[in-house]
């Protein structure tokens, strides 16, 4: 410690003046520290609360989903979209050249089961919710979701094709409990 | 500061100790203001009333409404339909924050057309953009409280822009949400900002007066006072006129809330907040439709940014720009009067203004003009929105160089006065006081 004591006299010739300066410094940064400590929680409070936390897994019963249906349940305070996927539909998703996609994401990258496509159903451009899970509503260019909002068209993998999205639906959490019970979160 | 000649020796004895009426005395009585002031200076303090009735009716709700996603939509339609003339008070206050910003919209251009931005106004100009923006957080989270479906699905859109932000978007609009999506917190802290943000504008306004009355206000010929001839006192001049406008737009204000209080508004927001359900056509209220349209206008990528950034920093920049315009502006002619080029280019900017608001309130898809497919909204969107940065940032520098003012009077008693006076004319004189 001496020595380095020894050099900022050196260089700094007013020993009184570099000893205030640095008391000055470490009040200054211990006062920054307090007050940034102090505001924390004041910001942190925002932030999801633990109940909101808590209440964030939900269980589906797979079981009533026919093939080629699509459900939306309700998980965290937005929809997933379920959907038991046919042949054709798997096949649709997975003979896109990677290349032509603007997200690049292979479809067997998205399922843990190519049955069952499970996405968070909000659009990635601006948080909308897609069409095209309920019969008779719009699926957009590609079969699978059209976003009324901006324009946005995702494919049977919930991929982006077309419009102002930047990036795929986002596949949630889940684990299969079983064969029919799938828990989301 | 002259004292007030009041004989009441109560007053006598408060003003001394605490001089607020010597204070009123000056600021809202002798008040020296120019002489020419037209219509368009009424503004101002219509503004500053809308904002009290804002605040009052805005209390009186919030003793009525209830914060919470199950029980605040059923809350505004006990005040429609159950409180004693909440339906009333609600109107007011709903078609108010639309009276407001039209009222706000012909002040700031006003300021645009005259120059009001100029030296020495500069920071009075940008304490009022800043009231701007405050005026739209307080309108936008205003509008979320009754829950309806444009309240959910607009707060949905508005906060997810900030996940274009890099890297720290996602838990930004996280930690704005308290939770996962847009829910009972979001709700909660969106009342408690909404009370109070108008009470931090009530604070800005303060401010944005006290710089007014340091020089005093500008006027349409643009040029300073230079003396007594130019100037009468505020009080009784300005507020009788000023109360003469106010009866005006009382009788007008009137005709929406009881013959059309939901004519600016959008039908959807009487359903019910939907999670699960995107309405069809989502629109922001009217007052916000031109910046929506700037958001919607970009949709190519430049370099590492993508379309979804750089739509929400030109929609921030297209008001950030107004906080610079002083300085984008050299020109040393305040009023447009003086300005041949400027003059036209100002009612250009004003159709763009409006062309983006109807380009806001359409998909983007759907052909301008029917039977021209080709031409689509969102490609009037991009053209006006280039032409909106165009006018700030290339035409107002360039025409500080070359355009030729025309000469402007001495003062502002000499044209009235019929003097001719044409030695004094001096062209694009600096309307720096010596
Ligand atoms: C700058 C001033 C203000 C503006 C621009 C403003 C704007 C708005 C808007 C646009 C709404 C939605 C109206 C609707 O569609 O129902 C609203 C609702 C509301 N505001 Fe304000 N407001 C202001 C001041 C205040 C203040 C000061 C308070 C409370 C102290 C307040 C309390 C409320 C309440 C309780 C509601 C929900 C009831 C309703 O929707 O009618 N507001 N405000
Ligand atoms: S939110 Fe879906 S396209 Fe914009």
């Amino acid at each position: 410690m001496a020595t380095t004591g020894e050099e900022t006299f050196e260089s700094q010739p007013q020993e009184g003046e570099t000893r205030r300066d640095f008391l000055t410094l470490a009040t200054g940064a211990f006062g920054a520290f307090g007050v940034g400590a102090a505001a924390w929680p004041l910001i942190d409070q925002m932030n999801p609360a633990a109940d909101t936390l808590a209440a964030s897994t939900t269980e589906v019963n797979l079981e009533p989903i026919q093939e080629g249906q699509r459900v939306v349940i309700k998980w965290r305070g937005k929809p997933v979209f379920i959907t038991r996927r046919s042949e054709a539909q798997i096949e649709e998703a997975r003979k896109v050249p990677i290349s032509a996609l603007v997200d690049p994401e292979k479809d067997e990258d998205r399922v843990q089961k190519p049955e069952w496509l499970i996405v968070v159903g909000v659009c990635t451009h601006l948080g909308c919710i897609p069409l095209g899970s309920k019969q008779g509503e719009k699926r957009g260019e590609y079969q699978g979701w059209f976003c009324p909002c901006h324009g946005s068209h995702y494919d049977t993998s919930g991929r982006i094709r077309k419009g102002p999205a930047p990036t795929n639906l986002p596949i949630p959490k889940y684990t299969f409990l079983s064969d029919k019970l799938v828990r989301v979160g | 500061m002259s004292k007030t000649n009041q004989t009441n020796s109560v007053v006598k004895w408060v003003d001394d100790r605490l001089p607020v009426f010597t204070f009123m005395q000056h600021e809202l009585h002798e008040y020296p203001t120019p002489k020419n002031l037209n219509y368009f200076w009424n503004f101002g303090s219509l503004a500053g009333i809308v904002l009290v009735t804002m605040i009052v009716t805005g209390i009186v709700l919030s003793m009525h409404y209830t914060p919470h996603v199950d029980y605040a939509f059923d809350s505004v339609e006990r005040i429609m339909r159950d409180v004693n003339h909440g339906w009333l008070i609600r109107y007011v206050h709903m078609n108010g924050a639309s009276a407001f910003f039209i009222i706000v919209f012909i002040h700031i251009f006003r300021g645009l057309y005259y120059g009001s931005y100029k030296a020495p106004r500069e920071l009075l100009w940008m304490l009022g953009v800043l009231i701007l923006l405050l005026m739209m957080a307080t309108a936008f989270l205003g509008y979320v409280l009754p829950w309806g479906q444009m309240s959910f699905w607009g707060a949905t859109v508005i906060t997810n822009l900030f996940s274009a932000i890099p890297l720290i978007g996602e838990p930004i609009v996280t930690w704005l949400w308290g939770g996962f999506s847009v829910d009972n917190a979001t709700l909660n802290r969106f009342f408690s900002l909404h009370f109070l943000l108008p009470f931090v504008i009530v604070g800005v306004v303060v401010l944005h007066i006290v710089a007014l009355h340091t020089h005093g206000s500008n006027n349409p010929v643009g040029i300073d006072t230079t003396g007594n001839d130019d100037q009468i006192p505020f009080h009784p001049y300005y507020t009788v006129k000023d109360l003469f406008g106010l009866g005006v737009f009382l009788v007008l204000f009137s005709l929406f809330v009881f013959y059309a209080p939901n004519y600016l508004g959008h039908p959807d927001n009487y359903i019910p907040a939907d999670p699960l359900q995107t309405p069809p056509h989502i629109v922001p209220e009217w007052y916000f439709l031109p910046f929506y349209a700037i958001l919607r206008s970009i949709t190519f990528d430049i370099w590492f940014l993508d379309a979804k950034l750089l739509g929400v920093i030109a929609m921030f920049a297209s008001i950030g720009l107004l906080f610079i315009l002083p300085w984008l502006d050299r020109s040393p002619v305040r009023s447009a009067r003086f300005r041949p080029i400027y003059r036209q280019f100002y009612w250009v900017l004003v159709i763009d203004c409006f062309i983006l608001g109807i380009v806001g309130a359409n998909s983007p898809d759907d052909p301008v003009f029917s039977g021209l497919d080709g031409f689509q909204f969102i490609h009037l969107g991009m053209m006006s929105t280039a032409y909106y940065f165009f006018h700030f940032l290339i035409l107002l520098p360039l025409l500080s160089v070359i355009e030729k003012p025309d000469p402007l009077p001495a003062s502002i008693n000499e044209p009235i006065l019929g003097g001719g006076g044409n030695a004094a004319l001096a062209p694009g004189k600096p309307m720096e006081k010596p």
